[in-house]
């Protein structure tokens, strides 16, 4: 890759790493890809503990550690510990089951900066029905311990369909628990999210008028609570600039060791990803085919090709154009530009037809499920 | 935000200043965030360790690299920094 046209390499800051794929959980948006069970290895304590020294001494210094349910890994306490050494600023992404005190001040002996917990809906019944567990009140007690041992408190909402109506009851609820973060993400149709995107798409109206409102609790909040408003791209003229351009600051390590340039990149063609269990992080980042796929431009089709904005946005995401119009080359379909962009409006309309009809059921997000969807094996 | 003579600077509990050896860079971070600093940032936050009020920093700071006239610049820096919630105000 050292010809004059491939484009600077700049080291990873972030990493992601996603220990294991088991979760109590049955989120129907869960972003896990729909086929999670069919890997089951996961890397070990020592291969963790050499994947973090690796991204560390390249550059990474904000750590997630998600999943699936990082909680049901019985050695994150030593991964957290290892992590702290190294100086990462560690995040634990949580939905907060089995989370009790005593595990909270383990945690943060070992070095643990924040934790992430995530509810479903501002009351019990949405939550628990959304999780398919029941685990609401728990999440709030949760968010209490958290705030009690002096963490920053990040509460996380996964807004749709189903929730949106409740967006000013979540904020209070937000209040209430008294989140120094608040992070409102509407749903980003991937995996489960987009097996269910008839029933979980907002329509338009909902959208803004719940955008409305959140935008005006962030004015009245500002300086005491940080809102972090993640728009729906469907109902935007442009994509997102997914993962800040590929191969430019995010590295997530999959749990069976897979390195992916983006949390569902797995779900592309002939991208190959290499698994740390074969190649360093650094050999990784730099060299490996899958990581070098789609940085720079030069791979672009046009639209994206000749186009003003693709420094801005790089032609968006790649998993939403292969997902969408089955070619991972064109250009994320979000974009007015784009030729596809009616397979968009389609699902908007697919989506208002639903909310104006009968419910049809959930599919929520469990290993049945999931093995019956990648043919049952 | 206005700033008080009276308040006291301290750099915020919820966030980690932390020099990055890969970037030579400082930075600041917080949940799922980051923000890289320039070097006169840098110097004014250091400031802020629960001791000093606006003139002390101002003072300190002139002192420590011969020079004057900087009072306007750090007021701008330390109003983004409170609004940022890098720091917090006490007031005496
Ligand atoms: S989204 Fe829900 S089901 Fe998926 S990993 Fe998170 S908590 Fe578990
Ligand atoms: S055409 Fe491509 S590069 Fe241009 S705005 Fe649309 S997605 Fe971005």
């Amino acid at each position: 890759m050292a010809g004059s046209n491939a484009p600077q390499i700049s080291p990873p800051r972030w990493l992601l790493a996603e220990l294991t794929y088991s979760c109590p959980l049955q989120c129907p948006y869960c972003s896990n890809p729909i086929d999670y069970s069919q890997y089951p290895e996961e890397l070990d304590t020592g291969e963790w503990q050499r994947v973090l020294s690796q991204a560390r001494k390249m550059g990474a210094v904000q750590l997630g550690f998600s999943g699936g349910e990082p909680l049901t890994r019985k050695d994150l306490p030593e991964l957290v510990s290892h992590a702290s050494d190294l100086g990462y600023y560690s995040n634990l992404i949580t939905s907060g089951y089995g989370l009790n005190e005593e595990k909270i001040v383990q945690l943060q002996q070992a070095g643990l900066d924040h934790i992430q917990v995530s509810i479903q809906a501002s009351t019990q019944e949405l939550n628990d029905h959304l999780a398919g567990t029941e685990s609401y009140q728990h999440k709030k007690k949760v968010a209490h311990l958290v705030k009690k041992h002096g963490y920053p408190m990040v509460l996380c909402v996964v807004i749709h369909r189903e929730n949106i109506h409740q967006m000013q009851q979540i904020l209070e609820m937000a209040i209430e628990l008294e989140a120094d973060y608040l992070e409102l993400a509407n749903t980003q149709y991937y995996g489960w999210a987009h097996l269910n995107r008839d029933l979980l798409l907002p329509t338009r109206e909902q959208f803004l008028e719940a955008e409305a409102i959140a935008q005006r609790y962030k004015k009245r909040l500002a300086g005491k609570m940080k809102i972090y408003y993640v728009v729906p791209d469907y109902y935007e003229d442009r994509p997102k600039a997914c993962m800040n351009g590929w191969g430019t600051t995010f590295l997530t390590i999959a749990p069976d060791g897979t390195a992916l340039p983006c949390h569902s990149a797995r779900s592309l063609p002939g991208l190959d990803c290499p698994n740390v269990r074969d190649y360093s992080i650094a050999e990784i980042w730099n060299e490996s085919r899958a990581f070098n796929f789609f940085r720079g431009t030069e791979w672009m089709k046009e639209p994206c090709r000749s186009c003003d904005e693709k420094r801005k946005d790089f032609g968006g995401c790649r998993c939403q154009a292969y997902l969408l119009t089955g070619d991972m080359y064109n250009a994320d379909p979000v974009c007015s530009k784009s030729p596809q962009h009616q397979v968009i409006e389609e699902a908007i309309a697919a989506a208002r037809r639903s909310a104006e009809q009968t419910e049809a059921p959930l599919i929520f997000r469990n290993s049945r499920k999931s093995r019956e969807l990648s043919g049952g094996k | 935000m206005s700033i008080n003579p009276d308040d006291i600077f301290a750099f915020s509990p919820q966030h980690r200043l932390q020099w990055e050896e890969a970037q030579q860079k400082d930075v600041i971070l917080y949940p799922e965030g980051m923000v890289e600093l320039n070097q006169s940032s840098v110097e004014i936050l250091k400031m802020c360790d629960g001791s000093r009020n606006l003139q002390q920093i101002v003072h300190d700071l002139e002192q420590k690299f011969g020079t004057t006239g900087l009072k306007d610049d750090i007021i701008q820096f330390l109003e983004i920094a409170l609004q940022n919630g890098w720091i917090e105000r006490t007031t005496n």
